[in-house]
């Protein structure tokens, strides 16, 4: 690290003392960062061993099969994961299904058509909403939000839609459908703030280029900006689908914690993060075991959805320092 | 071309919906929070212990709270800015890449299994405690303390470290009494935002320490009562009185959020005006 004439200079100043006090130092700081910085890799390692350690014996019981049964009867022992595998698909791509054209129009609104000067303080409010914490939008969502959907938004759904067995006749202020509204509202600050930097990346110029041709913003947007943000919109949705399947807290609180799968999204149903949040205390260890393997489905889920769209993240921002 | 410009219009006004949506959505939480929160707060409220039965308080709530969240500072804000120098001044290109592609799947474990994951190292075979949640916030704090370090770190210009190096200062001495000051107040900030973001995580809490008398409890070595497994547990219940009080309780957290990180924007705001003229 430290070169003789780096050192030199303040030995001269200060006597011998100085520089060997200046050799340690420069090595202390040196190793102390390194220590630290290998410590991150040493818990991220620990998690997974300790997920995986967790769930072995209910691998080693149960199998893959655990992924494709839905019996979860702790009293006979019997474990299978469909039931909330099936509970964080609907509930994450739904979520998303809503998230993402809405954020597509923040981002597009906050880069191409709001006036400059109110463009700052709504991107800041826009990330202030990702800034509550989830036990609070839970809450609000299972004293606010669940019986207005309840009694407004599921009878006008069912109304419209009710021949697709999705929007069934039977409401319930706790469900499926509180859940997918509220991790709507939790992913579209994410979505939003991520498309709307790739947006900022696309040239002028192209942006340019076709208002010069007579196009309007609409052609603008269609023709250069989104497919040049494609990989980055990409991005963005998994990061979405990332913060949805994880969600645990808020979900418990709204989805009302209901086993079996069921068409219809306005009766309770349950997670993969919410089972865990739900039963993980007081719970017998072969159940605990079962558990750790939804955790162990859980974490390869998000490792993959947050490590892919980070290296995609990381590809725009490298072009966007080429052009 | 006439209905080329009715879809312009179309697609711009449902922008402008989605926007005005999105603000309205965050409106409507904070409205409703203040409407049945702010009736909630006085000084009994915040004082007295929870309670099961009676109406209670949450001051034994917001003292766990505050030394579950100082313990998990004092771990999680040092080693993060130890690993914030290390990849911003000692890292090579490779290395550097590779922890904080490390620290950003850190970020992304689910609080949950970051809970799991405390339970099965400090609470099987001992019991629930204030150490156990500390360590749960402290994981969950790091990974955002590190990273946003680093980008202010990076961000001093090479002149002013070349500056100090030129003044005779070893490597350490230039990091520690010129990189670092330099950086200062973007690393306040960067350590708020963490500090906001745990302040309000209940994921860890709930396993690791969430079975607590209805008393004030000090010793971390204890289950510690706090604010959001109360929020959790109150929200859960079908008892109005202890909705309001989850309501009273949420509206001093998001108070406390908003205000850490309104202070933490307009510090790095001075930052970045501060670097921007040292260029």
């Amino acid at each position: 690290m430290t070169t003789d004439a780096a050192t030199a200079p303040s030995s001269l100043l200060s006597g011998q003392g100085r520089g060997l006090v200046d050799r340690f130092g420069d090595r202390a700081l040196y190793l102390i960062t390194l220590l630290a910085a290998i410590l991150s890799g040493v818990i991220l390692g620990g998690i997974t061993y300790e997920v995986f350690k967790l769930a072995g014996s209910a691998i080693s019981k149960f199998g893959l099969g655990f992924l494709t049964t839905s019996n979860w009867d702790p009293v006979h022992e019997q474990f299978g994961a469909a039931q909330f595998i099936y509970g964080t698909a609907v509930s994450s791509f739904g979520a998303l299904l809503i998230a993402t054209p809405l954020s597509i129009a923040i981002a597009l609104f906050l880069t191409e058509l709001a006036p400059r000067r109110s463009r700052t303080p709504i991107a800041v409010l826009v990330e202030l909403l990702a800034g509550v914490p989830s036990v609070i939008l839970g809450l609000w969502g299972i004293l606010v939000l669940g019986p207005f959907l309840n009694d407004t938004v599921e009878p006008a759904l069912h109304a419209a839609l009710g021949w697709i067995p999705l929007f069934g006749g039977t409401y319930s202020p706790v469900g499926l459908f509180p859940a997918m509204v509220i991790l709507t509202i939790m992913t579209v600050p994410i979505v939003s703030s991520l498309t709307r930097e790739v947006f900022a990346t696309v040239p002028p110029s192209a942006k340019e280029g076709a208002l010069a041709l007579g196009g309007t913003r609409w052609d603008m947007m269609t023709t250069t900006v989104l497919p040049y943000s494609r990989p980055g919109i990409i991005a963005a949705v998994m990061l979405g689908l990332w913060r949805a399947v994880g969600e645990a807290i808020a979900v418990t609180q709204v989805i009302g914690g209901a086993p079996g799968i069921h068409a219809n999204i306005f009766i309770p149903a349950q997670t993969m993060a919410s089972q865990i949040a739900a039963q993980y205390q007081g719970a017998s260890p072969l159940n605990q075991s079962a558990l750790g393997y939804l955790a162990v489905v859980l974490l390869i889920l998000s490792l993959v959805f947050n490590g892919v769209a980070r290296l995609l993240v990381r590809g725009v921002q490298r072009r966007a320092k080429v052009s | 071309m006439r209905r080329r410009h009715a879809i312009n219009r179309a697609v711009e006004v449902s922008c402008w919906t989605a926007a005005l949506l999105a603000v309205a959505v965050l409106a409507i939480v904070l409205v409703s929070i203040a409407l049945k929160g702010a009736g909630e707060i006085n000084l009994d409220f915040l004082t007295q212990n929870t309670s099961s039965f009676g109406v209670g308080g949450i001051g034994n709530a917001l003292v766990g709270t505050g030394i579950l969240i100082g313990l998990a500072a004092l771990m999680a804000i040092p080693v993060g800015i130890l690993i914030a120098i290390y990849t911003s001044e000692f890292a090579g290109r490779r290395s550097g890449f590779v922890i904080r592609y490390v620290l950003d799947i850190l970020n992304g474990v689910p609080t949950i299994i970051t809970g799991i994951f405390v339970f099965a190292l400090l609470v099987v075979g001992h019991q629930q405690s204030g150490w156990a949640g500390a360590v749960g916030l402290a994981i969950v704090m790091l990974p955002l303390v590190a990273r946003s370090c680093h980008e202010v770190l990076a961000l001093v210009p090479g002149h002013v470290k070349e500056a100090g190096l030129a003044l005779g200062a070893s490597r350490w001495r230039t990091t520690l009494s010129v990189t670092v000051p330099t950086a200062l107040s973007g690393m306040i900030t960067g350590a708020l935002l963490a500090v906001a973001r745990a302040v309000g995580e209940t994921a860890p809490l709930l396993l690791v320490t969430s079975i607590y008398p209805d008393l004030l409890v000090t010793d971390p070595s204890q289950p510690l009562p706090n604010v959001t497994v109360t929020i959790f547990r109150y929200s859960e219940t079908p008892d109005p009185v202890k909705h309001a009080q989850a309501w009273g309780a949420a509206f001093i957290l998001i108070l406390f959020v908003l205000a850490l990180s309104i202070v933490a924007r307009s510090l790095s705001a001075r930052m970045r005006r501060r670097l921007g003229a040292a260029r």
